[in-house]
């Protein structure tokens, strides 16, 4: 994958596939210490101590589609790969913190990508899951909420997928505003 | 500026004609997004669709998102199931083809037998 946007919505697709009603989605761009935190946080099923840690094996999966899971294992390497790691805290019944660390002006480091494009159709494809946001770099921060969308909505009285280029725009706009000149993160 | 009570109350409303327009839904579209299907496009793919339903104004249409359905070398997966709960589905989807799948079959009600996919 090309953008970590991609993977975030991979690993972001884990939670809404644990059956979660809440996620929240962090990023954080540090130039001033050169590091990229990404946080993807959910109340879904969560794992026990075991799964946790047989999870980043790559043929781990509860799939029964197919013997192997890609995406924790994928995302983990790419963070070893740029001096950083991913590391998995979860209770089950409780919910999962992933949290991946890379080093910003790492050469292997794949740019963040488009957040709007995954963030807008996570929420579109998952009506029912609570979405949040947040991005802050050392130029300021954004938070967007789901609730944006269901406000907005029911202001314009549309349909919600009439929200979806809205919606990205206005997120597009907002990183614009934060995007710390250091890096470029498209 | 709302108060949370406002918001919630939103919500559930909006929640509400989501679960309203998911049962009245003549079609439901699903596309796969498990990371064999986000590797091979499926989010430029979920992107067409919304576009497409959006502009077409069409109001009779679901759309949902999946995990991995167990054919990764055929991503991106689509599946359109019609109300008589038949589901098509739909393999090597390309954005551009998303896009003709919501004008021919969900809009004009003809499937787009060139990319069919028969899962066996
Ligand atoms: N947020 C989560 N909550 C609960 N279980 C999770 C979560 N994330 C991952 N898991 C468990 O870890 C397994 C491995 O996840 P991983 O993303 O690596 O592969 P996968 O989702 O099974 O398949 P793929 O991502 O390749 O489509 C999952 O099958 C699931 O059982
Ligand atoms: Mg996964």
């Amino acid at each position: 994958m090309r953008e970590l946007a991609l993977n975030i919505l991979d690993i972001v697709m884990n939670s809404v596939e644990a059956g979660a009603s809440r996620i929240i989605v962090a990023i954080d761009e540090r130039a001033s210490a050169n590091r990229l935190c990404v946080r993807i946080r959910d109340n879904g099923r969560g794992m026990n101590e075991e799964m946790v840690q047989r999870v980043l094996d790559p043929f781990v999966t509860t799939r029964t589609t197919r013997s192997v899971g890609m995406g924790l294992s994928m995302l983990r390497q790419i963070a070893r790969q740029c001096g950083g790691d991913l590391t998995i805290r979860s209770q089950p019944g409780r919910g999962t913190l992933v949290t991946t660390m890379f080093q910003l002006d790492s050469l292997n480091r794949p740019p963040i990508g488009d957040m709007a494009e995954s963030i807008v159709n996570l929420i579109l494809g998952s009506l029912d899951v609570h979405f949040f946001y947040a991005h802050k770099t050392d130029a300021g921060s954004f938070t967007f909420d789901s609730f944006w969308l269901f406000g907005r909505m029911a202001e314009r009285n549309c349909q919600i997928v009439e929200m979806t280029s809205p919606a990205k725009k206005y997120i597009k706009e907002k990183l614009k505003s934060i995007a710390s000149k250091a890096i470029g993160s498209a | 500026m709302k108060t949370l009570a406002d918001l919630r109350a939103v919500k559930e409303k909006a929640k509400q004609e989501m679960a309203m327009r998911e049962q009245s839904a003549k079609y439901r579209i699903s596309v796969a997004m498990g990371t064999c299907g986000i590797a091979a496009g499926a989010r430029n793919v979920m992107s067409a669709i919304l576009d497409e339903i959006s502009k077409r104004g069409i109001q009779d249409a679901a759309v949902s998102q999946t995990g991995c359905l167990g054919c990764c070398d055929q991503e991106p997966l689509v599946q359109v199931t019609g109300a008589d709960n038949n589901t098509i589905t739909y393999s090597k989807v390309s954005p551009e083809t998303a896009r003709q799948i919501i004008a021919d079959h969900v809009q004009a009600g003809r499937v787009v037998s060139e990319h069919v996919f028969n899962m066996g």
